[in-house]
């Protein structure tokens, strides 16, 4: 319980800073600086169980379906790198405290290190990989928001985005690696992945997950070809970049390389690709330290050098280089914090960290200058600093490795290139910033810049690094007492009973390696000496920066984006339109290839020349009112006799409720659509080219090909249908002998609800839309003929006049009619419509509505309600919602009649169909005249408005 | 019968899907409704062709199946009100840009891409 304290203090610790920060800047440093300090005593806490080598965890279930557990651990290993975190995590808070200048939110710059060294210290305690991975991919985030917390400088912001890209894209890697793990091992648990290292090496995904791990490793730790973010994390606050760039997140590649070797380690690919990735990032990371002029870029290159060389020994296999790496990952955290913190203090008191303008400051600032040349005495391997003794180790290995056969020479010889080239950049360091006279001459103006007013900073600031840079003595001088036990546990976490018995010391007496260090601190002064040599071979060599192609791919691939994007969205519906009929076409015709043959077994049925011609004329309508599009009159004609002719087909073929509806709407919406050409223009448009013709015809016959085959295949096969149950329980079960009804009104009745509720939705959002409409009314036609001044027919005034009566008569026995014989709500409704609507336009709108007072939106609503309240009734019952009811009642004069809850159901669904049909048409209709629909008269009964 | 019947749906969903691809409103208008008639009886159609044997029990020895056809009138009435909303949309998409171009391109320039 008490481990997942640790991650929780500091996680709470996040909230700190914020909340202090207004008591200003000491409180709330001091304050942020409780919590990490006392997870730090929390952790040493377990020492004693650790060097026994023990391993404690915790665990609690989280998502179990995905293998995902809350689950924390700490080994020797996880103490190494938590005791990093914690440890070099408070001296650099302590550090920032001072460093950030007076204006600058600490509170929020404080609590974002809190939230990066929470995600830190989930990496290292996770047991669980995907865990693991989250605590990762947080401290991406977290990276981001620290590197970009300058965020009004533009190199900030860039090199904020392209770490972020960097190890998020590295990231997404190693979830598939993991999640491949996972796959191999069946769990995610940290313990049962490391007991199946044989099965995972074993298994034929080795190769691939070893890619996919390796690649978020060296995104992370900033191996080459991917260290080219490291040096542009500068871009961030120096405590970031002591905290984050140096000792620890740049150190969870490694991290996890260290953990996952028992489960991927110890096989040729592993060790192969360690060792050259490392190498190659040991001599460029190196190289390019001695070139760079930026202080800071001078440690970050030599950080990258350093973790390539981690790296290598990882990769060089043998169990005392596991110990080397790890006493190295302790040893480099040491010093380069350090080297960091006083960067930092240069920069603060100087203005710049260009070493050309630097120099001589030895007088101004002693203490800061100590430091330094302790540290970088360390980073360049002299003795007795702890940074000589990985170094002999590292040396060691090198030369006793066995990899590559006869080229296994290079190894050392590289290892030694790398150690010339790191005491080289540490003394120039030390040296041009400290003791060398300034360039001056270089450019004159420069001269003015004289850093007077540089002297050391105030106790907090070098406090710190002083305590770190003392440490890095003491480690070298004291190695067995400091080190030993931490190195050791880690060692054990990492190897178990492999690890080796080894013994840390200063004098190993007079062999290979020490004569290696010899020469490589000889060879390093030279090349100092003769730098003037050194820039001119540089000059030679071409610099392709890994950033130029970095940032051309990015824009590369944006530009392939905006390409795609373009494409495919040009703002064109039409366009739209034709690329999702195609993509639809191309997947319905891909399955129609599973189809064996087109005609099935059910066989045909004969035509008769009723059902041909009747074919014939929907075809000729449906191809008359494409072909006529241009003339929308004409298109509209052709149109309402393909809708008549559908209503025949349903006739002819057993659906007599479809073919009244379908009659029914028929008229209804043609009368629309007539009403709507009034508001349209009446000019033809334009042709538009042939080719677009063709391209439309192509695909328009391509797909009702589709249609007609997939509706071939099916009329010609046996279906299964659930019918059977509707058709034998209609009259036990719903009182009624018209099936169709029977499944609208009962069986299907929530169905039913869910539809009128949208017609009446429908009609609802026609108000919105015709409210303050700007019209465009022609007074004639194209020639030029003025319209009939006859506004409304006397022949048709006098039927309609006749009609309606026998019209509502008949809506209501088709109503009543409806649950036994063809019929129902929704057609009685239409009807009824219809013959009101019939009225409007024989009369005009003003004569109808004062002597039809009725708000139709009130009418659909109260249908809506009806329906609602008829469902609901049944609860009252203690029934499901919608369970109908009938009886057979004795009605005087009547005689025996049903009555079934269900017609109560379809009064709703008549009511709204007549509300929601005539608020439609009839609000269309009134927009020409002075009753059009404004946003305060549609909730109100139309009329009245207009006695006005 | 059958080959007639998919060919009648066939028609009219090509003839829908070409009106759809034109660039005046009033067009997809028509493309809709056309298509929707083509759907419906495709819908309707899964329950097979059957004559003289509406499903009303009583009238007819083995009734059609109610299913498809109680679900093509609800589609109906569906398609009602989304052609009337279309239509409203269209004349106030008139009224809005002045033109009846689906992209709402001024003038009474041709169908553009």
């Amino acid at each position: 319980m008490s481990l997942l304290l640790i991650p929780l203090l500091t996680l709470t610790g996040t909230a700190i800073p914020l909340l202090t920060s207004r008591f200003g800047r000491a409180y709330c440093t001091l304050s942020t600086l409780v919590l990490p300090v006392i997870a730090l005593a929390l952790l040493f806490s377990y020492v004693p169980a650790l060097l026994n080598g023990e391993t404690l965890h915790v665990a609690w279930s989280w998502i179990p379906q995905l293998g995902l557990d809350l689950a924390f651990r700490v080994d020797g290993l996880t103490f190494l790198f938590a005791l990093l975190i914690l440890g070099i995590g408070s001296l650099i808070i302590f550090y920032a405290g001072h460093y950030l200048s007076p204006t600058e939110k600490d509170g929020r710059f404080l609590s974002y290190m809190m939230l990066f060294m929470t995600a830190m210290l989930g990496i290292v305690m996770a047991d669980n990989l995907l865990l693991l991975w989250l605590f990762w991919e947080l401290t991406s985030v977290s990276s981001f928001l620290l590197i970009g917390f300058w965020g009004h400088r533009s190199d900030a912001r860039r090199g904020a985005r392209m770490a972020l890209t960097v190890t998020g894209a590295g990231g997404l890697a190693l979830l598939a690696g993991i999640l491949l793990i996972g796959h191999v091992v069946g769990s995610f648990a940290l313990q049962d992945v490391l007991a199946a290292g044989d099965q995972l090496r074993a298994s034929s995904y080795y190769p691939v997950i070893l890619a996919l791990v390796l690649l978020g490793a060296f995104t992370k730790s900033a191996q080459f070809p991917f260290h080219f973010w490291l040096p542009h994390a500068m871009a961030a606050p120096t405590p970031v970049s002591a905290y984050l760039h140096s000792s620890t997140m740049v150190k969870a590649g490694i991290f996890l390389l260290a953990r996952l070797h028992p489960a991927l380690g110890d096989t040729t690919a592993w060790e192969t690709s360690l060792t050259l990735v490392g190498l190659a990032t040991l001599v460029y990371g190196a190289w390019f330290a001695l070139l760079e002029r930026d202080l800071k870029g001078i440690l970050a290159f030599s950080t990258v050098s350093h973790l390539g060389l981690i790296v290598l020994l990882l990769g060089l296999g043998s169990p005392l280089a596991i110990v080397a790496a790890l006493f190295h990952i302790f040893n480099h955290a040491l010093f380069k914090a350090t080297l960091f913190m006083s960067a930092g203090i240069i920069d603060h008191e100087t203005g710049t960290r260009d070493i050309r303008r630097l120099g001589g400051l030895w007088s101004l600032m002693p203490i800061t200058g100590t430091l330094t040349m302790l540290a970088g005495a360390a980073m360049a391997g002299f003795p007795p600093f702890n940074g000589f003794l990985s170094k002999e180790m590292l040396l060691t290995k090198a030369v006793a490795t066995d990899h590559f056969g006869g080229l296994g020479i290079i190894i050392p010889i590289l290892v030694l290139v790398g150690a010339i080239l790191s005491v080289a950049y540490s003394i120039r360091l030390v040296a041009n910033v400290f003791f060398l006279p300034r360039k001056v001459g270089e450019k004159t103006e420069e001269k003015a810049e004289e850093p007077v007013h540089a002297h050391d900073p105030p106790k907090g600031m070098y406090l710190p690094g002083m305590g770190l840079a003392c440490l890095c003595l003491l480690v070298g001088l004291f190695p067995m007492t400091l080190a030993a036990p931490l190195i050791n546990s880690a060692s054990l976490a990492v190897q178990g009973v492999n690890s080796p018995v080894f013994h840390l010391a200063l004098w190993h007496g007079l062999n290979v390696p020490l004569m290696m260090s010899a020469i490589a601190i000889g060879l390093g002064i030279t090349l100092v000496w003769r730098h003037e040599r050194l820039y001119s071979l540089a000059a030679l060599l071409p610099t392709r920066d890994a950033k130029d192609i970095f940032e051309k791919t990015i824009t590369r691939v944006i530009k392939a984006a905006v390409w795609l994007t373009l494409r495919l969205e040009n703002g064109s519906l039409q366009r739209y339109q034709a690329l999702l009929l195609m993509s639809a076409l191309i997947m319905t015709a891909l399955g129609l290839r599973q189809l064996d043959n087109l005609t099935g077994a059910a066989g045909l049925q004969p035509i008769d020349g009723l059902a041909m011609l009747g074919a014939g004329v929907m075809v000729f309508g449906a191809i008359g009112s494409a072909f006529a599009h241009r003339w929308r009159l004409v298109s509209l004609l052709m149109l309402s006799t393909v809708g008549l002719l559908v209503s025949l087909t349903f006739v002819r073929f057993s659906a007599p409720d479809l073919a009244l509806t379908q009659l029914s709407v028929e008229v209804a919406s043609m009368i629309l659509m007539i009403l709507a050409l009034f508001f349209l223009p009446q000019r033809p448009p334009r042709w538009v080219s042939t080719r677009r013709i063709m391209r439309d015809l192509l695909l328009a016959a391509s797909f009702g090909l589709v249609i007609a085959v997939l509706n071939y295949a099916l009329l010609t096969r046996d279906t299964l249908s659930i019918s059977e149950f509707f058709l034998s329980e209609s009259v036990p079960g719903g009182g009624g002998t018209n099936v169709v009804n029977v499944i609208l009104v009962d069986f299907r009745g929530f169905d039913t609800l869910g539809e009128i509720t949208v017609l009446a939705l429908a009609g609802l959002g026609t108000y919105k839309l015709l409210n303050r409409l700007r019209l465009f009314k022609p007074s004639g036609n194209l020639e030029g003929i003025r319209w009939s001044r006859q506004r409304y027919p006397l022949i048709f005034d006098v039927v309609a006049q006749i009609i309606l009566p026998l019209a509502l008569l008949v809506s209501v026995y088709i109503f009543l009619r409806g649950h036994n014989q063809p019929g129902g709500g929704f057609i009685a409704g239409l009807v009824t419509a219809v013959a009101l609507l019939m009225q409007y336009m024989a009369r005009g709108y003003e004569w109808t509505s004062n002597r039809l007072p009725i708000s139709y939106p009130v009418v659909a609503a109260l249908g809506l309600v009806i329906a609602v309240l008829t469902g609901l009734g049944s609860w009252l019952f203690g029934y499901p919602f919608l369970t109908s009811s009938f009886g057979y009642f004795d009605i005087p004069l009547i005689g025996k009649t049903e009555l079934a809850t269900a017609l109560l159901f379809d009064i709703g669904v008549y009511l709204t169909v007549v509300g929601a049909t005539l608020m439609i048409l009839v609000n269309l209709g009134s927009v020409t005249t002075i009753h059009r629909p404004t946003l305060k008269s549609s909730l109100q009964s139309a009329p009245r408005e207009g006695n006005k | 019968m059958e080959l007639l019947f998919s060919l009648v749906t066939g028609v009219l969903s090509a003839s829908g899907i070409y009106l759809l691809l034109r660039g005046r409103t009033f067009s997809i208008i028509v493309g809709l409704a056309l298509l929707s008639y083509a759907v419906n009886l495709f819908l309707f159609s899964m329950g097979g062709l059957h004559t003289h044997a509406a499903a009303v029990i009583g009238e007819s020895e083995s009734p059609a199946d109610p299913l498809p056809q109680a679900l093509v009138l609800t589609a109906i009435v569906i398609g009602f009100a989304m052609t009337a909303f279309m239509v409203i949309l269209a004349i106030r998409a008139r009224a809005e840009l002045g033109n009846d171009h689906v992209d709402g391109k001024q003038g009474e320039e041709g169908e553009t891409r």
